[in-house]
């Protein structure tokens, strides 16, 4: 399914509404480059999951941790160059913990995924504009 | 009091010796930033390995630069959040292990207030209450220092860190990694007017928040018109342009908290207080104002065992002190 966001605020609603009725469990892949709104995304995911508390970028701590009713781990592979890497710092334990895992530029790790994971692509379309399309998943 | 303290949380493995908090009898730092450079950033894997292998030779050296042997000392402290986790617990794990055995106290120190406390060793004169902005490329945060162990966070970023908005702009002029040093030297060939950047504002809520995610897609937006078009791109102007737009933003929050509070003292920590625009500002700013700017000397900014022995002292005079079982977490309220 794609849409089309207008603004940060509108990524951020969309991610909201997407995460509302995903399962515990769910992988969700975002692909995307830099200032496409992936981490507004991710923002608006937390809100819909009822996790209350600022969601800054994990680029530098690679793995933030959020606790809710799901909890919401949120990977950021920008500095990453393999999937090993992401092995190496416990993603089969994060996978295990049942919840959410949302990983920023999933690009840099192929093959980290078994099949199962829900593709969300962000394409820049204007300054503001952005196509999203999510593959997989409930209905937003 | 003696403290011998360990940092670990990035790329940096430090080992210091720091005595009641203010005088540093040794200060060990090992980069890991050419191992880095291949890749292009921080691997977290390669930094844990790294750790690993001169901990040890950090700690033996630290001591022989102190001129101190292991019984002479009275604690050991280290970085125990937040930071690359398998990093971080390098640090913990090595800490645990040396308080273990010699039988002394362990102090855990978050990284940030070890940022802070820099300023300690810098200006002996520095006591709380004052205002600090924090500033990496993790973190950006606007912290009132009630006590040394007593913080509240003003404000912070809602998005990216400010050295995080300088890394990723500079990937996409082709500056390389880290951005902080090749945007600021190229700033000052720039005319800081030559782009209309955006200053990211906050509107809901608190007025010390501040927004970076918006000022980055600015700059991918400039890089990327230039391209389509063909337009050459000035980058000294858009590098000029983007430490102005940054530094306002910080500068003007910053102040704003300081008058709000009373505050005679502003203080500045973290690798971005590096940048000289940011520095410069806060110079004018300050004087302006009539109030007095604390920016550590840049050794200091960057990450290094030093700051958290200083906030380890302060710290074990709260009781603020761990047991073997002390983790380490990648995040951490300050």
């Amino acid at each position: 399914m794609t849409y089309t966001t207008h603004s940060e605020k509108e990524t951020e609603d969309l991610g909201a509404r997407f995460a509302a009725n995903l399962p515990a469990g769910a992988v969700v892949a975002l692909y995307g480059d830099l200032g496409c709104g992936k981490t507004a995304f991710v923002r608006g995911m937390a809100r819909g999951m009822g996790i209350d508390c600022a969601v800054t970028s994990p680029t530098f701590t690679i793995v933030n941790e959020y606790d809710g009713p799901r909890p919401l781990f949120h990977f950021d592979m920008y500095r990453l160059g393999s999937a090993d890497e992401l092995f190496d710092i416990g993603w089969e334990d994060y996978l295990a913990r049942g919840g959410v895992c949302s990983v920023e530029w999933s690009e840099n790790v192929p093959g980290a995924f078994e099949g199962d994971e829900i593709a969300v692509r962000f394409e820049k379309t204007g300054d503001n504009d952005r196509k999203i399309t999510i593959e997989g998943g409930p209905l937003c | 009091m003696k403290i011998l303290a360990f940092e670990s949380s990035c790329d940096e493995t430090a080992a210091a010796v720091v005595e009641d908090g203010r005088k540093v009898l040794a200060d060990e730092i090992f980069s890991q930033v050419a191992l880095h450079e291949i890749y292009g950033g921080v691997v977290p894997e390669i930094a844990a390995r790294s750790h690993l292998e001169v901990i040890s030779l950090l700690a033996d050296r630290a001591l022989q630069k102190a001129g101190i042997s292991r019984g002479d000392i009275d604690a050991v402290a280290c970085t125990y959040a937040p930071g690359l986790i398998g990093a971080v617990l390098v640090g913990v794990n090595f800490a645990k292990s040396a308080a273990l055995a010699l039988g002394v106290p362990l102090i855990p120190v978050h990284h940030i207030r070890g940022h802070i406390a820099a300023n300690y060793l810098a200006f002996p004169e520095l006591e709380p209450p004052f205002l600090c902005l924090a500033i990496s490329g993790g973190n950006t945060m606007l912290v009132d220092v009630r006590s040394y162990t007593d913080m509240r966070v003003l404000g912070r970023t809602r998005d990216d860190a400010a050295g995080e908005c300088f890394d990723k702009s500079a990937r996409v002029m082709g500056l390389g990694y880290p951005g902080g040093k090749p945007i600021d030297d190229l700033s000052k060939q720039g005319d800081d007017k030559a782009y209309d950047l955006p200053r990211p504002a906050v509107n809901d809520g608190n007025p010390y928040d501040m927004s970076f995610s918006g000022l980055k897609t600015a700059v991918v937006n400039i890089v990327h018109h230039a391209e389509q078009t063909g337009e050459e791109l000035d980058k000294a102007g858009l590098a000029a342009s983007l430490c102005r737009a940054v530094s306002e933003s910080l500068v003007s929050r910053t102040m704003a908290a300081a008058e709000a509070l009373g505050y005679a003292h502003v203080a500045v920590a973290g690798g971005v207080a590096a940048n000289s625009r940011i520095r410069a500002d806060f110079e004018s700013a300050c004087q302006k104002a009539g109030k007095t700017l604390y920016v550590p000397p840049l050794r200091l900014c960057g990450d290094n065992g030093a700051m958290i022995g200083a906030q380890a002292y302060y710290e074990f005079l709260a009781g603020h002190t761990a047991g073997s079982d002390l983790n380490a977490y990648a995040t951490m309220e300050l």
